[in-house]
Order: structure tokens, then sequence, then C-alpha cells
């Protein structure tokens, strides 16, 4: 009744008078908060998990709202600017994926130290980097994150140690696995578990599928990945977990990319349109989200449209620079090679050339 | 590599995305359908693990190719290529012999930054009991890959991926399923006068269209290509500057300990040295990670124009 009467008023009354009765309606219609049952995990080699309930604030859910639309629709930007050719070379999206690295960003501190893979580009916004200096990264222009030096696969921010471009080493993860159970590292180690070894199904790639058991003596959660929430409170249990001094542990987030492994993948020839179609039907994030805000009284139909068209005014904003910003200068070649070094001579194509290196 | 893998059942294929992708590249396309799962092989991620399994099965007696997606990806396996590879056969004073090839695509592309653009002739063509090759055309990467895939020892072939997709005619020998490459020889792709231009890979495309350019202008470059990186064909580019005197080597990877400076080194221990009438200059790649930025990229690599500058320094123009 209070809905449509609203909507009666502004209509009558015009756009104007809307901030105000909307600022009514927040303070009668919105909860504070709302406790929402979440599924739980898997566990392994673990007494206890985490929590099957969890409490979500009318901000933070606002809050993870924008974030996880920031994200896919910075993606479908950088689809769109690839197709247009101001992106190139290698380009790996993480659309379907937001929940995880919003989920995780919301456990863990600022101050606590992350890396991974190519499909980076979530998690350089949650990790502090503005979608501006993302985009013009992978336009490679001087306004870029690495100045354009780096590109897709090697952006870095403070307490994100990239983007790296060379990956898979089940060799070395069962090291790090070894040595961090051994010293007791404060450790999460993460899978993204996407179903895909690039255009290889997992049933073809891996022995045991079971990737949160793979650490083997470590502890390990199976988590939905489609679920901000419940990656958040996993997350929160692992890192309480760590903190404890209780040793590393092992976190499988089942999550799904709606785009091939690249750019140059199209993502069709080792799956089928169906099961990507599912998946954006049932099991999307955001509307993951939206859905539980709305049935929990946390926010409305409305309010989140409008957070929708400000995320896109921001990307587009973003992308309107990163594609007018200017290369980095040519003086630039030769520089960041060393740390704390004096100046000196970088050579070029042939002994003629050469470039200055600055620290 | 079907005509190969045709001819003797004891050859396969492994790597990532070989068989029911078709290769990352394409490379392979058709391959997996014709021969099966137990010729053409899908391998996970971990490229230091199916290197292994790929030395053992040549060492057992089958004749594999590895691929790897690119030639970067081989640092996570070069102890399999280089110590369970490269020195067995000396090792084992003769008994143990290792008929692998390792192949894909190597060096820059476009637009893949730092992780993804190195150039490995150096690295690899550095360690005895290794052959290198690196093709330039459709001719060169046809009868080097039959060639590696017939010799008895670990052969690295370094291919490149922006070359994949250019056309070239191929002469009527070549189409012969026979048609062989011998590892070792340099094929003069132009003659010339003045000056020597050594190249191999892409950068031999770039030194013909120098030498188109400066032809107009009087100057007749000999431009070599490599096709071997080890063993090097150094009597061929011997020959050729003692008959013009001067030097001109191009490659794409970094300058320090490259394949010029090696160039450079031999003819200095050689007859050709008295024959030089000015020092021997490279053009490389720039001496920095490949950067991302196209400005960057542009000027890390070796141009038409770098290469045309240093072949009129040369010669003192």
């Amino acid at each position: 009744m209070k809905k449509m009467l609203a909507s009666v008023v502004s209509r009558v009354l015009g756009a104007t008078q809307k901030p105000p009765l909307r600022v009514l309606l927040t303070s009668c219609n919105y909860s504070k908060d709302a406790t929402i049952d979440i599924k739980s995990c898997d566990l392994y080699r673990l007494e206890g998990g985490p929590a099957s309930s969890t409490l979500l604030t009318r901000d933070d859910g606002l809050k993870y709202y924008r974030a996880m639309q920031i994200v896919r629709r910075m993606e479908l930007k950088a689809d769109q600017l690839y197709k247009q050719k101001f992106i190139r070379g290698f380009c790996h999206l993480c659309d379907g994926q937001e929940a995880c690295c919003v989920g995780i960003e919301a456990a863990i501190k600022p101050t606590d130290n992350v890396i991974t893979s190519y499909r980076a580009h979530g998690i350089c916004y949650t990790r502090g980097l503005s979608v501006k200096s993302i985009l013009a990264e992978l336009t490679g222009r001087r306004g870029g994150c690495a100045k354009g030096k780096g590109g897709s696969m090697h952006m870095y921010a403070k307490h994100f140690f990239g983007g790296n471009g060379i990956v898979g080493a089940q060799g070395q993860i069962a090291e790090a696995y070894n040595m961090a159970a051994l010293w007791k590292l404060p450790c999460v180690f993460i899978c993204e578990n996407n179903r895909y070894a690039m255009g290889t199904a997992v049933e073809r790639a891996a022995a045991s599928t079971d990737y949160y058991k793979r650490g083997n003596f470590i502890p390990g959660l199976k988590v939905n990945g489609m679920d901000v929430l419940c990656v958040r409170e996993a997350t929160r249990f692992a890192a309480d977990h760590c903190r404890a001094g209780k040793g590393p542990i092992v976190m499988e987030l089942q999550t799904y990319r709606y785009h091939g492994h690249s750019m140059s993948d199209p993502g069709v020839s080792y799956r089928t349109r169906e099961e990507i179609q599912t998946m954006r039907s049932k099991s999307d994030p955001i509307m993951l989200l939206q859905e539980k805000m709305i049935s929990h009284k946390l926010s409305s139909v409305e309010e989140l449209k409008e957070i929708d068209v400000e995320v896109r005014k921001e990307i587009e904003e973003a992308a309107q620079f990163a594609t007018t910003d200017p290369e980095p200068s040519l003086d630039e070649l030769g520089h960041h090679l060393y740390h704390s070094n004096p100046p000196f001579d970088v050579r070029g194509a042939n002994q003629w050339i050469k470039y200055k290196s600055i620290s | 590599m079907d005509e190969e893998l045709e001819r003797d059942e004891k050859v396969f294929l492994l790597g990532e995305e070989v068989a029911q992708y078709d290769g990352a590249y394409k490379v392979s396309r058709g391959l997996w359908k014709k021969y099966g799962d137990k010729r053409i092989i899908d391998t996970p991620i971990s490229e230091m693990g199916f290197a292994g399994i790929a030395v053992g099965a040549a060492m057992a007696g089958l004749r594999p190719i590895c691929e790897f997606m690119t030639f970067n990806f081989s640092m996570q396996a070069i102890d399999q290529v280089i110590n369970s590879a490269a020195k067995t056969y000396y090792m084992s004073a003769g008994l143990q012999p290792v008929p692998i090839v390792f192949r894909g695509p190597n060096g820059a592309s476009a637009g893949v930054a730092a992780q993804h653009s190195q150039c490995f002739a150096a690295w690899y063509g550095h360690c005895p009991g290794l052959k290198v090759v690196s093709p330039w055309n459709s001719e060169d990467a046809k009868g080097l890959i039959k060639s590696a895939i017939r010799d008895n020892n670990p052969v690295v072939m370094l291919e490149n991926e922006l070359m994949y997709g250019v056309s070239f005619e191929l002469p009527a020998e070549a189409q012969s399923k026979d048609f062989l490459i011998p590892i070792g020889k340099a094929k003069i792709e132009r003659q010339g006068t003045h000056i020597t231009v050594v190249a191999h890979s892409r950068p031999v495309g770039h030194c013909l269209e120098a030498a188109t350019v400066l032809s107009k202008e009087g100057i007749e470059c000999e431009v070599i290509n490599m096709r071997t990186i080890r063993p090097m064909d150094i009597d061929a580019i011997e020959a050729s500057v003692m008959k013009t005197n001067h030097l001109v080597t191009v490659e794409g990877g970094w300058p320090q300990f490259g394949v010029g400076a090696e160039i450079c080194a031999r003819i200095m221990e050689g007859p050709a040295f008295n024959f030089l009438d000015a020092p021997a200059v490279r053009v490389t790649g720039a001496d920095v990670p490949m950067p991302y930025a196209k400005i960057l990229e542009d000027h890390s690599v070796p141009q038409v124009k770098d290469i045309i500058f240093a072949i009129k320094k040369t010669l003192n123009i």
C-alpha cells in the first residue's frame, strides 16, 4: 500500500519530489539488518565450520551489491573494449565470480596480503584499485595502475602481489602446502573452482576434483562461491583459524565464469550454452544477493536499480578516461628495472638507442 | 606433425589443450580426431610434471612431442629439459638417448606483456646436448619439425605465434612427405654483396623488408636465415662475411649473452674476422621486460627501421 502511494505521489509531483519521499520510505520500509541462513560448507579435517546463518546489515548489503555490480560492469566493459581493440593481448574476465572477490574482501583486513593469478580484475578492485586505474591499465595508458607497463595480468596494489601470468604448477602448490603446514603459516589457500582448467573440464584434468581436500594434511572447506555471504562467512572462519595460530587452511569456492578462459576463447566448445544460461538464471551472485536483500526488506528493487545506474555511470566515465588518457611516454621504457639504484642507461634495439633507467 | 604421426606409431603429442580443444593456437587441429587419445594427449596444467613424463617416455623408447603453450611456461619445466633430457646421453656415456621434441611459440607476441614475451633462444642455445631450431616460414616449420621428430636427440623448436597466421608459397619439393630440413644448416634467403644480415624466426622477414628498402638505394644485403640456433651454422655466416666484409645480427631476444653476441664472438675466433671492414653490430630486443603499452612494446622489439639504421651505420653511410 505504501509503495503504491509513493509511486502515485512521485508521478504526480514529478521527479524533484523524489528525494524527501525516499528518505521517508527508507526509515519506514527498510530493516537495519537481517539474519540470513546460508548453505553450510563441506568440511575436511575440521570439527566445526563457518556459521550457518549470518547477520547482514543493510549497509553491508548495499556495499556488497554495489561492489559486485561494479566488478560485473567493469568486466563487461573490458569485453567491449577488447573487441574494439583498445585492449590487447590476453584478457581473462571474472564475470560470474564476483561473489568470490567481494566476499573474501569482506572478511579480511586491508593489511592482509593477497596474491592471485591472471583472472584478477575483480580482486584488483576489491583490494583498492580504482576502476579508472584498472581500465586504463588494460588500455595501456599512463593513468593505469602499472602506468601501462603491466597490462591485464600484471596489476599490483598495496598488500596485493598481483595478478600473475604463469600458473598451474600443481607441484608448486604441493610444495607450498607442505611448507605452510610444516611451519604453521597463517595462509588461506583459496581455489576459485570454476569447473574448467582453460578449455579442459576438471574431471579430465584432476585425479580428485575435491580440491578442498587436496591439501591432504591441511584442513579444508568447500564453499558455495556464488553466494557472497557464504564466501564471507567461510573466509571469516578461515582467517580466524589462521590468526588463532592453527596453521594453513584450504578453501574451495565453487563458482562459475560466464566468459571463456580469455577473450580468445569463445567458451562454448567445451561447455554448453545451456549450462551457462542455467548458471546465469539460477545462480548469478548479484541476483542472489538482490533476492535476499529484498526478501529481508534490506532494500528495494528501485533502490538497487538506482545503484545500477550510478555504477553504469562510474564505469562509463572510467572507460572514457581509459580510452582518452595518453599512452606512457617513451622515456618510461627503461624505468623501474631496479629498486634503490642510481640511474643508468638501458640498451634499446641497437647499441645507439639508449633509455634512461630511474628506480 | 600429422605426417610423422602417420609414419611412426611411436610418435605422440602431449600438452595443454592439444587434443579436444584442437590446440591453443590450433596447431594440432584435427589430430586428436584422427589419432585419438593414445597419440594426442591433453595434460593438466602441470609443465614440470608432463615434461618429466614426456622425457621418461622418450627414455623408454617412444618419440614424444612435448608442447609448451608458450616457451615462457617451459621455465616451470626447465629442469626436465636440461637435466633430464639434454644432459642424459652424455652422462650415461652413450647408453641412454632421449629422442624428444619440445615445441611451442617463443618470444614476443602482441600485447601479452612481460611474463609471456620472453625469447628463450639464448637460454636453450647455451646448453650442450640440446639441439635448438627456430623456423621462420612455412617451409622451415615443416622441414624442421620433421627433422626434429626423426632426430634421436632432444630438440627444442622455437616457433612464433605471430607467424602461425602468415601464409607462404610452399615450393614443390617442400610438399613431399619426406621433405626434411637438416638441423644445423642455415639458408641464404637473399643474395647480396655489401653486407651480411643474420637473423632467426620472425626477424628474418623484417631483414628481407629492410633489404628491399635498401636495394633501392643501391645497397645489396645478403640475408641469412639461421634456421638452427644450436648447432649454429657458423660456416655459412663466415663464408658470407668473407664475401661482404660487414655483419649485422638481428634477434628478438635480449642483447646480453644473446644469439647475436655468440655470432660476434665466433666470428672473432675464425677466419672471417680479418675480412671485417667494420665492427659487427647487433640488433636486438630492448634490455627490459616486455612492457604492455603499445608504444613501449613497439620500441622493445627490433623494427625494420632499427635494422636499416644498423646496416647503414655499419657501412658508414
